[in-house]
């Protein structure tokens, strides 16, 4: 029988640190974690493609869906805002203004909702080899911005095709979609850390996003429909960061529309803090995504 | 009886103190209806109903060191694969610590594989999981391919592979890395018999030239081959260090004296399936 007293504790710790060992189970620094995670950059790269082809593996159109799901929700919101409730007033270039506003939203909405489920759903990974789990959002992140890619290839040439021209503005494209990009990531390590507790989150989530949806200003103008309420009401509803991001694309693509710079700022504000508040807020969880 | 394996010229290279494992088994609502599932929540005993507490390893203490092989025996839940998983970093002790000379690893990539996709894309999937560069994996694919003998459907999605092939290939990945502590779960080598001769010769292999190699495995046989030693633990605890063949046959003994009904050879071709 081995029988162990608190005697050897000390002793057994004393010839692991004597020999150099390692603790087996201890989370690195921030700073190492974030390496470590970023040497597995084609892990998460891979694992991306690996969950787009696995998505449409069971469809004849395949990954042409990419395609497809955004045009569609776009003719959805078409037909049902801009005919049948007239959500148009106010606004030149509604087209253009309905889809980008879709097309931009949706991958928050996307991004947001997959990752909250991506540590339970990869739960054998997990349990099989060791890796820093913010692998798994991120790989959620990636395989979101490959399709969002698609998406606005379809938007850009909508744009065009409805009257805008291609005006200096555009090369602020890249650096809005940049900043979204950030935000989206940093929400996402948020809700994948809170999905990991239990899937409550994700039985809840919709119901989120339904409102952050309608209150984004996706498919009517916030300034417009908010004239008669107090201009706090206007205040809060443009700054949130669903509008911000919409409202800084159209911006770069639409010539008849244009934002304050104040939501210029909070598009880096969004940015930087949730990105921030995320990756801290997700590695501190990490000791728990694996029991 | 534990060995005394403590001689200063012995460098140890994994040192586990006091580990204790407890895991929460989250069971689902017990309740059947909806209404029954409010009820409880009002009553504010829900919690307790459905989540289960397992300890499955209870104050574990032992030294592994260079050059060790040591056999893990004990039947199914006596916390074996806890204690691997524990040394491996994939399960966080609930008390104790575990430290290790480098990164461990269990053999199986079986998590990370995609059925969706082609063998060859889940030769890339598993072996960047397992933390490999691009360069490597493309210089261990072709062994891969080899020795899982799937030359001619490596194109194909893996679902239409047949459950053996898909294990010859899951074996392939993980084994075709030197790993400095290994970590060897023996229902991994599964398949035919042809294949499972193959996949034995490969842990040889392995544990040769590994620091240091643990082997869950119910197959008293490959322990007997490799193993210079055996832990045989019971309901978590350990309940015999040592030497082989001492802990092996005093482990056949018991099970033959407290399990009439079963013959004892019958051990040795038993399978955890």
């Amino acid at each position: 029988m081995t029988v162990s007293s608190p005697s050897e504790d000390s002793s057994a710790k004393q010839l692991a640190m004597q020999h150099g060992l390692a603790n087996a189970s201890k989370i690195p620094g921030l700073g190492e974690y974030i390496k470590s995670t970023w040497r597995r950059k084609d892990f998460i790269v891979e694992l991306a493609d690996a969950r787009s082809t696995q998505q449409y593996s069971d469809s004849l159109l395949g990954r042409i869906w990419q395609l497809i799901t955004p045009l569609l929700n776009a003719a959805i919101y078409f037909v049902i805002f801009g005919i049948l409730l007239g959500t148009s007033k106010g606004i030149e270039n509604f087209t253009a203004f309905l889809v980008t506003g879709v097309f931009v939203f949706n991958f928050m909405q996307v991004t947001v909702t997959a990752a909250s489920a991506s540590i339970p759903k990869n739960d054998r990974l997990i349990k099989a080899i060791h890796f820093p789990k913010m692998v798994l959002p991120l790989a959620t992140v990636v395989q979101q911005i490959q399709q969002y890619a698609v998406s606005l290839v379809v938007l850009l040439v909508i744009v065009v095709a409805t009257g805008e021209p291609v005006t200096l503005m555009w090369i602020t494209l890249p650096l809005v979609l940049a900043m979204q990009v950030l935000f989206t990531t940093g929400f996402a390590l948020i809700l994948a850390r809170w999905g990991a507790r239990s899937s409550d989150i994700n039985q809840l989530l919709p119901f989120f996003t339904r409102t952050w949806r309608y209150v984004s200003g996706v498919f009517f103008s916030i300034t417009v429909f908010t004239a008669s309420m107090p201009n706090a009401v206007e205040t809060v509803l443009l700054l949130n960061p669903g509008a911000v991001y919409i409202d800084l694309v159209r911006d770069s693509l639409m010539v008849s529309e244009s934002s304050d710079p104040v939501v210029w700022i909070m598009g880096v504000v969004w940015a930087v803090v949730f990105f921030v508040v995320g990756l801290v807020y997700f590695y501190r969880g990490e000791k728990k995504y694996a029991n | 009886m534990p060995t005394k394996n403590t001689s200063a010229d012995k460098i140890p290279t994994v040192v586990v103190d006091q580990l204790n494992i407890r895991y929460r088994v989250i069971l689902g609502a017990k309740t059947g209806s909806a209404a029954g599932a409010l009820r409880s929540l009002i009553s504010g005993k829900a919690p307790s109903q459905v989540i289960k507490s397992v300890h499955a390893v209870k104050g574990v203490s032992l030294v592994a060191y260079e050059g060790d092989t040591i056999g893990l025996v004990g039947p199914n839940g006596s916390g074996k694969s806890s204690l691997l998983k524990a040394i491996a970093g994939l399960l966080q002790p609930s008390a104790g610590e575990v430290y290790t000379a480098s990164q461990a690893t269990l053999l199986g990539v079986s998590g990370a594989l995609n059925k969706s996709i082609s063998g060859n894309r889940n030769i890339t999937l598993g072996g960047l999981a397992m933390g490999m560069s691009r360069e490597q994996v493309e210089a261990i694919r072709q062994q891969v391919i080899d020795f899982a003998d799937i030359e001619e459907f490596i194109d194909l999605p893996m679902g239409t592979y047949s459950s053996g092939m898909q294990a010859r290939l899951r074996f392939a990945i993980a084994a075709a890395r030197q790993h400095n502590i290994l970590l060897i779960d023996e229902t991994l080598s599964t398949g035919d018999i042809e294949f499972r001769a193959r996949s034995q010769a490969k842990i040889h292999e392995l544990s040769a030239a590994a620091g240091c190699v643990f082997i869950v495995a119910h197959g008293h046989a490959i322990i007997r081959e490799v193993c210079n030693r055996v832990i045989w633990m019971d309901k978590g605890i350990i309940k015999m260090d040592g030497e082989t063949n001492a802990v092996l046959d005093a482990y056949e003994n018991y099970i033959a004296e407290n399990t009439a009904a079963k013959d004892v050879t019958n051990l040795e071709n038993y399978d955890d399936q």
